[in-house]
């Protein structure tokens, strides 16, 4: 794009702001004001109140945030493990069987997650793999859903990784594992710790799989949202989304820091 | 199928600096794009050279002639498709890399990013379980052997080409390997780090005398410069080796003329006691070339004077000043003669010719070398 006069930037500016304002911030803007809403009929939230968050501090809404976290973290450590493992060996793989493996990974993305979940709930309903109505079923879950994006980041970070590294590791006589170990590893950790990010963060928003499996004892906070929602409490609703996405971002960010004290190049 | 000559795979660490061991290349080939289907492409044919131990062995040739993957076939990064290497008289030919004992520098070092340079070169001593105590001594080593003893905590990143490239030198010595590959090891430096460069590798040669070096190039200067002997490659093939002199003073073929310094080459016939350039006599050694044949004169510009042989029994060539270009020390012209044109690079000139002067140019006899035509292009010769 070919942009040289000072004003034409600024009005290109002024259009992106117009633009992906609305569409990115607003909404998260309007969910924060609606948590703290006492009433909301008019342009603005009316009677500002805290008492959703006091509410929140009451219930269940902490037991079902770590429910979520702890989903999430499991989640996307499985998936990581099974996505950089596979990425892993289909390097070594022909053509075919590595396409054969792609398009394996791409089938969680590519079926809609009810699909998903209704085929774990059928195929894990009878002994000797009964597991309906146990937190690990979600998990499994969230684990097949995400597993896709752990895998492909993997796969991209290792095709942009220089043989070079790993061959004058070998010259210099280490072994397979070892090379694994002390070059290849730390040099994907950036993109391993970005595709964990992204797992987690797409499992703690998981809703559709999860609303076809979860027991009442494992109950993660989307559901919690959809329940008040659904029932018309929608200022208690936008409290829980705002401590949702509060945690969420709290992981992340810590997540980067990970990330930066990793970035060497 | 190991060799009979092939000694027991060695285990553990070595110790001791590695005996002296030479690199052979027993009929080598390789082919990509074999399981590709369609188009299997030999980048290296029939390669046969052998490396003396202590000898610094020179691959020169032309980009895509197949020099890395010569080097990559001792490292063990590709599988010849026919043909054995053997190190220090072992056959290595199914062995996988990390087994082979050998220092490698690769075209962009490599380093690893996430390493300091002590722990790059402490690299291959603890991956092969080097003792721990004796590790930090070793690296000292080769980090003051390549002068780089005070950056041993920076990163990769913190250094500049030349020092990053010293550091993949000291990281492939620490483990004390007795043959070294350095892949174009200068080519990402400029003109004058490489010189310096240049000489620290002759002068770290002679504090290593017995390991032994493959250094592939495709710069004549640095070949020249460094090597014992030099390999000239083309086109997948093997087309001379010799001393660097030999090379240059006698090459077999037009290409290792033309390659290795400059050359005129001119088009003859071979007559009985001489040959005929352009329907005229000359007089040049023909050894066993049989008189009829046509063959390739091979002239060095600077052997090349001017103005008519001072010499009786000299040889002269007439023709047209096309180009003058000074060169400080030197002037070189270009003069057509006989339908070609034939480079001379004499001392300046207080006045030189003007462009479009006839003038004439002359060469001794003994000057001149003879390339029979349909010489076996690839054969080797025997120091
Ligand atoms: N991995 C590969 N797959 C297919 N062809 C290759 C591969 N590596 C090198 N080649 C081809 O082999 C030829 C020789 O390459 P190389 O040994 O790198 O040449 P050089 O080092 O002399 O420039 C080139 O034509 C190159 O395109
Ligand atoms: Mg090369």
């Amino acid at each position: 794009m070919l942009v040289h006069s000072a004003s034409a930037r600024r009005a290109l500016r002024a259009a992106f702001f117009l633009l992906f304002l609305p569409v990115f911030a607003l909404p998260l803007l309007v969910i924060a004001a609606a948590s703290f809403a006492g009433g909301w009929s008019g342009a603005l939230p009316s009677h500002l109140t805290l008492t959703h968050y006091q509410d929140l501090a009451r219930g269940s809404t902490v037991t079902a945030l770590l429910t979520s976290v702890l989903t999430a973290l499991a989640a996307s450590a499985a998936a990581l493990t099974a996505g950089t493992w596979a990425a892993l060996a289909a390097q070594g793989l022909g053509r075919r069987a590595r396409r054969l493996l792609d398009a394996l990974f791409l089938l969680p993305v590519a079926v809609p997650s009810v699909v998903v979940g209704l085929s774990l709930l059928v195929a894990f309903s009878r002994p000797p793999f009964l597991l309906n109505g146990t937190p690990q079923i979600v998990i499994i879950a969230h684990t097949v859903l995400v597993t896709a994006f752990a895998y492909q980041s993997v796969t991209a970070a290792l095709s942009r990784l220089d043989p070079a590294y790993e061959q004058s590791a070998a010259g210099l006589g280490a072994r397979p594992a070892y090379v694994l170990w002390r070059v290849r590893m730390p040099l994907l950790l950036p993109s391993l710790t970005a595709a964990a990010g992204l797992c987690f963060a797409l499992s703690m928003g998981e809703l559709s799989a999860t609303m076809m499996l979860y027991p009442p004892d494992w109950m993660p906070l989307p559901v919690q949202i959809f329940a008040a929602t659904d029932r018309g409490a929608l200022f208690t609703g936008a409290a829980l989304a705002v401590a949702l996405m509060a945690t969420t971002l709290l992981v992340l960010a810590g997540v980067a820091r990970i990330r930066t004290r990793a970035g060497y190049r | 199928m190991p060799a009979p000559t092939a000694a027991p795979a060695r285990t553990g660490p070595p110790a001791a600096p590695a005996p002296a061991s030479g690199i052979r290349f027993d009929d080598v080939t390789v082919a990509y794009g074999r399981h590709g289907g369609h188009g299997e492409h030999t980048v290296l044919d029939s390669f046969d050279l052998t490396v003396e131990p202590g000898e610094v062995m020179a691959l020169l040739g032309p980009s895509g002639s197949g020099k890395t993957t010569a080097l990559r076939a001792v490292a063990g990064f590709v599988r010849p498709v026919r043909g054995r290497v053997l190190i220090g008289g072992r056959d290595v030919t199914d062995l996988p890399p990390y087994k082979r004992g050998i220092g490698m520098v690769v075209q962009q070092y490599a380093l690893f990013p996430h390493m300091k340079v002590a722990e790059n070169v402490a690299f291959g001593l603890k991956a092969q379980k080097a003792p721990r105590t004796e590790i930090p001594g070793r690296v000292a080593e080769a980090l003051e052997m390549t002068g780089m003893a005070g950056y041993a905590d920076r990163y990769p990143r913190e250094l500049s080409g030349g020092q990053q490239q010293r550091v993949a030198i000291a990281r492939a010595l620490a483990i004390r390997p007795g043959v070294l590959l350095l892949d174009e090891p200068l080519s990402a430096l400029d003109a004058r780090l490489r010189s310096g460069m240049l000489a620290e590798l002759a002068r770290l040669h002679r504090e290593l005398p017995d390991v032994s070096i493959l250094y592939v190039t495709h710069d004549q200067v640095e070949a020249l410069t460094l090597a014992d002997r030099i390999a000239v490659l083309d086109q997948a093939r093997l087309r001379d080796c010799g001393t660097p002199q030999q090379l240059y003073r006698s090459p077999r073929t037009a290409f290792t003329a033309s390659f290795v310094g400059t050359a005129n080459l001119l088009p003859v016939t071979v007559r009985r006691d001489g040959v005929e350039f352009a329907g005229r006599p000359l007089t040049v050694p023909v050894g066993e070339a049989a008189p009829g044949a046509t063959a390739t004169l091979c002239v060095r510009p600077h052997l090349i004077g001017l103005g008519a042989s001072p010499a009786p029994g000299g040889n002269t060539l007439r023709g047209t000043v096309t180009e003058l270009q000074w060169r400080g020390a030197t002037h070189r012209l270009y003069v057509a003669a006989g339908g070609h044109r034939i480079m001379a690079d004499v001392r300046e000139l207080r006045e030189p010719p003007a462009l479009g002067t006839d003038i004439a140019l002359h060469f001794a006899p003994e000057d001149a070398v003879l390339i029979p035509a349909g010489l076996a292009a690839d054969g080797a010769r025997h120091a």
